[in-house]
């Protein structure tokens, strides 16, 4: 059969596919306890399905190859199509007890790898709530301290080793969180309060995507996720908390009139400036952010030319409208973001 | 396959073609460029003396008008921009009421872009350069909604929100009750 | 006559008892005139008059009025095939589009619709109809029976269908298709968030189709349960009529779930009700559970026919019964009980509590070891008896490779941190595309190579169907073996596009050139279908050898299928009789009858007059059609469309006057 010739030549190239580029969405990125849990589990499973397959893949074979010589086999040109062999009838059971052991043996696999995760993630010591709007992550972190929370958009960052609580709200449709480097995805369901706890364990950047359809642009819903080291973390939150800079350059401040005083301001909120919108993500921090528009783009100069000017041909949908800003306008705006570091 | 099958299926194919694109549903993303703003001087009166006849109807507003995603646009963005804290749902608290039939900057939906737009006396901010132009469009087109202007057809019976009033789909039409503001 | 009165102790006059015994004796006198078949009546002479009484009147009105299960069962599945021909090609455009990363072919928009129309058009206009058109044609033959029961319904249950695909496919033609995936969740799908028509085109296209699933069901299970002929004991009943009674009766306990899920939503959306609005005590969640509780079941329901194909097949070709028929029979039972208590399987990322969650993994697991066990017994059929080859055969033999690597990686997410990471990505899509195409569709094409000589009289092309065989199965492999790896990668569903840099490059160009394979396989499959309808060798009755009865009609089968009623000695009747085939005799010739007998020992039990052709069933399914249609629009078409829907139906059901002469099955 030509498909067994091919599939280690597909698998190769698949393989090394896999291998090829950075791990930074994959369920292989093993970045976290539960991504770790989950590969060991998969291939639990793998192994003992591909020895099952390997059974019936066999047997099949055998059937169809096996010698019989003529007038000895139970068929009806033969009159015995009523007559079976007691090999196939203890075959039976044997198989039948094959199945049951194997599916039983698999499912307290799956239950005490469920049960280990769910521990590993108990103590948890960082809160983060995140609220799924379409097409963009609205991520706030908790702290007892009101003055202390921070608040950003389509980005995390994550200290590593320290078990960190999700919690997953909707203002609109059904939206999942799938961070697939680190854990499986939760979903966010508008009414219901779900959460997810993760103890990343690799240094590093991951990028984590929508996974329930929730609409036009559900393609570009992604958010990037940095798990820093523990004092990179800390300073991270220190800085988020500073509000934005002034701007010095005349350009810059042109860009900060406009913002605060037109259609930027009535949506976006930047804090230490009368820009105070709810509608849209928070643009304190836009600069020091590894993308925009959660994901649609990666974050650099052009890319914000690209997209103030025009949201609605990058992200057809988005509900960030396209103004119609004179190239004045403009080049002040994105002169002016680009100091929200 | 007979002729007659033949000739059937490029008759039905012809039609399809025709038909295609209900204008109802089609979603318009992209607004008009800059200089294409609302024209200066839109009539707020509700009165034409001497028998003349009320001002065109602007060429955009069957863009809008009875367009089912603008009116939902329309609709999200009378919560997220607060219209509710003045109009409540239609019902006018601090701001008059949308629903019922007295107008008295104008009815129509070119007219009631024009009070978004430019504010009105006794309280309602001019939105002009705080939304895009088909932002304001689009609530013009959920504000006639709140009358049961639009066609049924193209109105969602409610939003995923706390209910107070009558749905959408089955507002009962309340023509504003001055001459002149045709085109409902 | 015995003297009444002794017997039964009632005190009749006289001039009553002779007056009585006269009425009887005119009765007998009348009866000797029927025309039956019989020693009396048969061969050319009984076959032209049976012609006569059981073919419908040419022309248009008598094409719509049709209710031979024959002309129906055709109707259904060369409809079932056109859509499954339109879902492909939308589904080519999709794979064009997602081949590079960044593609700009078709638009958000546009693709939401494309993915839509795909699953709903593939689901609820392809698989569940191909299987019900399938069986509406064969059981009849396959139980011995003139035809089904209550054949208006039958027509009644395509006329429904084909107007809810012409609805839905119309609206996509309009521009207005709905765009929120097969599924349809809320609130996405809810007022809010989908404005506008398309939403509720689907939810009527799923009334549609379900009402007219509902009706196919209770037609299979009584003609399966009913009109079995004398002596095909439960015990004895070909295997595909046990599969297609488990999967109706699937069918009457799963539909109704999507139907009121289909109804809240429209009226959700329609007049303002609150069923699935969080803020007002509603739920989001609860559409999920109801859709679900259909949904999952739904997959069963179009399994199961399949393997009722592989067994017809293997029966066939390896020139025996299948091994061990009662554990096949109990396990298409027990797949059947099983397949209801799955359900939140699909719901594992949604939060419900994990303790839950276990016992779902459980169930999805237990459901893999009947259907484990049916393939035991399928390819213990193989090594018992001497497989021939053939295009079906191979059919069978490519499901059991591709469907035994879907079930295994359904093992896989029926786990739930396992599911948790690949669910609602590409790892899903491959898994239900293995389990669906190649533990479906495979059999599907086997069995209507197999039964193709019945239905038409003509052999396929040998040449062209192994040809397609082998593009279909490679094919298959390259488009989907990929999408394994492509899920686990990190890619998810219904997306219209993805970043280059991930990895997902080679596996979905890999698909997208499968893809294009396997259309081209189903081409050929057409192709071959169409052409041998002219060129094709004339078949024999029995070209196969098979063992089963519709096998002992001509090929095609005359209006009435059987002249004789025939009588069933073994499960394997064909097989088993000497050249006369036992037959009862005495049916009525001069009009419509057919043999109705007990439920499980098929003793002989009723005559059952089967009505004649009639437009009523067209009338009222363009009456209900139009009655659904409006709806969509205002809820005014409740009250005034029901008004032609019940003039319909009582027309329909007005009794009619029983002019037979009466008369006892046995006498």
């Amino acid at each position: 059969m030509s498909m067994g010739r091919r599939a280690p030549l597909v698998l190769l190239a698949l393989g090394t596919g896999a291998c090829s580029y950075q791990n930074y969405q994959s369920t292989f990125g093993n970045a976290a306890i539960e991504a770790r849990q989950f590969n060991t589990l998969f291939v639990i499973f793998l192994v003992v399905c591909a020895v099952m397959y390997l059974a019936v893949v066999l047997f099949l074979f055998a059937s169809i190859l096996r010698r019989r010589r003529a007038g000895e086999a139970n068929v009806v040109e033969d009159g015995r199509h009523h007559l079976s062999s007691p090999l196939m009838r203890s075959a039976l059971i044997g198989w039948s007890a094959v199945v049951v052991v194997g599916l039983i043996g698999l499912a307290i696999a799956s239950f005490f790898a469920d049960r280990s995760m769910a521990k590993a993630a108990s103590g948890q010591k960082l809160s983060i709530t995140i609220t799924a709007n379409q097409w963009w992550w609205d991520v706030q972190y908790n702290s007892a301290d009101v003055s202390k929370m921070v608040r950003t958009a389509n980005e995390l960052h994550l200290p590593v080793g320290v078990p960190v609580r999700i919690f997953l709200r909707s203002n609109d449709v059904i939206h999942s969180f799938w961070v697939p480097s680190l854990a499986g995805k939760q979903d966010l369901i508008p009414g219901r309060d779900n959460d997810i706890t993760i103890v990343p364990s690799k240094v590093g950047i991951y990028r984590g995507q929508c996974a329930e359809f929730c609409g036009a642009q559900h393609a570009h819903m992604a958010l990037v996720v940095n798990v820093d080291s523990f004092p990179d973390f800390i300073k991270w939150w220190q800085h988020q908390l500073q509000p934005a800079q002034a701007p010095t350059t005349p350009e810059a401040v042109a860009g900060y009139n406009y913002v605060t005083s037109r259609q930027c301001g009535a949506c976006h909120s930047i804090a230490g400036t009368p820009a105070s919108g709810t509608v849209g993500p928070d643009l304190t921090h836009l600069a020091s952010r590894r993308s925009i528009a959660a994901g649609t783009l990666p974050m650099g100069q052009g890319n914000l030319y690209g997209w103030v000017a025009d949201p609605q041909s990058l992200k057809p949908g988005v509900h960030m409208p396209t103004i119609g800003l004179e190239p004045a306008q403009l080049h002040a705006v994105v002169a002016y973001l680009e100091t929200l570091k | 396959m007979s002729s007659r099958f033949r000739a059937s299926l490029l008759l039905l194919g012809g039609i399809a073609v025709t038909l295609a694109a209900c204008d109802r549903e089609e979603r318009h993303s992209r607004s008009k460029p800059i200089g294409e703003t609302l024209p200066a001087g839109m009539s707020p009166d509700t009165i034409w003396p001497g028998g003349t006849q009320p001002p065109a109807l602007d060429p955009r507003a069957k863009l809008y008008d009875d367009n089912a995603p603008a009116i939902a646009a329309g609709q999200q963005l009378y919560s997220q921009f607060n219209c509710v804290g003045c109009h409540s749902h239609g019902g006018g608290s601090m701001g008059p009421p949308l629903m019922d039939d007295q107008w008295r900057y104008g009815g129509r939906i070119d007219q009631i872009a024009a009070s978004i737009a430019e504010g009105r006396p006794n309280g309602m901010p001019a939105w002009r350069n705080k939304l895009t132009d088909d932002q304001i469009w689009q609530l013009a087109a959920y504000v006639r909604t709140l009358s049961g202007q639009p066609s049924k057809d193209a109105v969602s019976s409610r939003a995923d929100a706390m209910s107070s009033t009558t749905p959408g789909s089955l507002t009962p039409r309340e023509p504003a009750k001055s001459s002149g503001t045709a085109t409902q | 006559m015995t003297d009444v009165r002794a017997a039964t102790g009632w005190t009749t006059s006289d001039s009553e008892l002779e007056r009585v015994r006269e009425e009887d004796e005119r009765l007998a006198r009348e009866r000797t005139k029927i025309a039956r078949d019989g020693p009396g009546l048969k061969d050319a002479e009984l076959a032209a008059r049976l012609d006569r009484t059981w073919r419908r009147p040419p022309g248009i009105i008598g094409w719509l009025a049709t209710v031979d299960h024959k002309e129906i069962g055709r109707r259904y599945i060369i409809t079932a095939l056109m859509f499954l021909a339109l879902g492909g090609v939308l589904a080519l455009i999709m794979r064009l589009q997602l081949a590079e990363p960044g593609n700009n072919l078709v638009g958000a928009q546009r693709y939401n619709e494309l993915f839509t129309m795909h699953g709903s058009t593939m689901m609820f206009l392809f698989a569940v109809p191909v299987m019900e058109g399938v069986a509406v044609y064969i059981i009849p033959l396959m139980v011995g029976a003139r035809s089904t029961t209550f054949p208006r319904l039958n027509a009644f249950s395509y006329y429904m269908y084909l107007f809810g695909g012409l609805m839905l496919w119309g609206a996509f033609v309009l521009n207005i298709a709905p765009d929120v995936g097969w599924f349809a969740y809320t609130p996405l799908s809810g007022p809010e968030f989908s404005p506008g028509k398309r939403s509720d085109v689907w939810a009527q296209m799923i009334t549609f189709t379900e009402v007219s699933a509902l009706a196919a069901a209770v037609v299979l299970v009584c003609t399966i349960l009913k009109a079995r002929a004398p002596g095909m004991t439960l015990a004895r009943m070909p295997i595909f009529a046990w599969a297609m009674l488990v999967q109706a009766v699937m069918i009457i306990f799963a539909m109704p779930a999507i139907a009121l899920a289909s109804g809240m939503l429209i009226s959700d959306r329609l007049v303002g009700t609150q069923f699935f609005n969080q803020y007002e005590h509603g739920d989001a969640l609860l559409w999920q559970h109801l859709f679900w509780f259909f949904g999952h079941p739904e997959v069963y329901i179009i399994f199961l026919p399949a393997t009722g194909f592989v067994s017809v097949i293997t029966e066939t070709f390896c020139r025996r019964p299948i091994f061990a028929h009662t554990i096949v029979v109990l396990a298409l039972m027990s797949t059947g009980i099983l397949a209801f208590g799955l359900w939140v399987h699909h719901m594992f990322a949604t939060g419900l509590p994990r303790v839950g969650y276990s016992f779902y993994t459980a169930a999805s697991m237990t459901v893999a070891i009947p259907t484990g066990l049916q393939i035991f017994c399928w390819l213990a059929t193989m090594w018992e008896g001497r497989p021939r080859f053939e295009v079906p055969m191979l059919y069978v033999v490519g499901f059991i490779i591709t469907f035994v690597i879907g079930g295994l990686s359904g093992v896989i997410i029926a786990s739930v941190p396992l599911d948790l990471q690949v669910h609602d990505t590409f790892f899903i899509v491959a898994h239900f595309h293995y389990v669906l195409i190649g533990g479906a569709v495979f059999p599907l094409l086997g069995i209507l190579t197999y039964w193709y000589p019945k239905i038409t009289g003509r052999m396929m092309s040998d040449a062209l169907g192994k040809i397609g065989f082998w593009m279909v199965f490679l094919g298959f492999q390259l488009a989907f073996f990929p999408m394994h790896f492509s899920g686990l990668l990190g890619m998810p569903r219904r997306v219209y596009t993805y970043p280059a840099g991930l990895g997902l490059e080679l596996p979905n160009m890999l698909s997208t050139i499968g893809a294009f394979v396997v259309a081209a396989a189903v081409g050929i499959f057409v192709v071959n279908g169409v052409v041998s309808l002219y060129r094709g060798r004339l078949a024999p009755a029995n070209p196969w050898g098979a063992p089963s009865l519709e096998w002992a009609t001509p090929s095609p089968p005359p209006a009435y299928n059987f002249p004789h009623v025939p009588v069933v000695e073994s499960r394997t009747p064909l097989w088993d009789t000497g050249p006369e085939m036992p037959v009862l005799t005495g049916l009525r010739v001069d009009e419509k009858e057919m043999l109705l007998t007990t439920v499980v020992a098929a003793v002989p039990d009723l005559r059952e007059p089967i009505p004649e052709p009639s437009l009523w069933p067209f009338i009222s399914s363009v009456a209900v059609g139009v009655f659904f249609i409006s709806s969509i629009f205002s809820p005014w078409a409740v009250p005034f469309g029901a008004i032609p829907c019940t003039i319909a139906l009582i027309a329909w059901f007005w009794p009619k006057e029983m002019k037979r002469t009466p008369e006892p099955v046995i006498s």
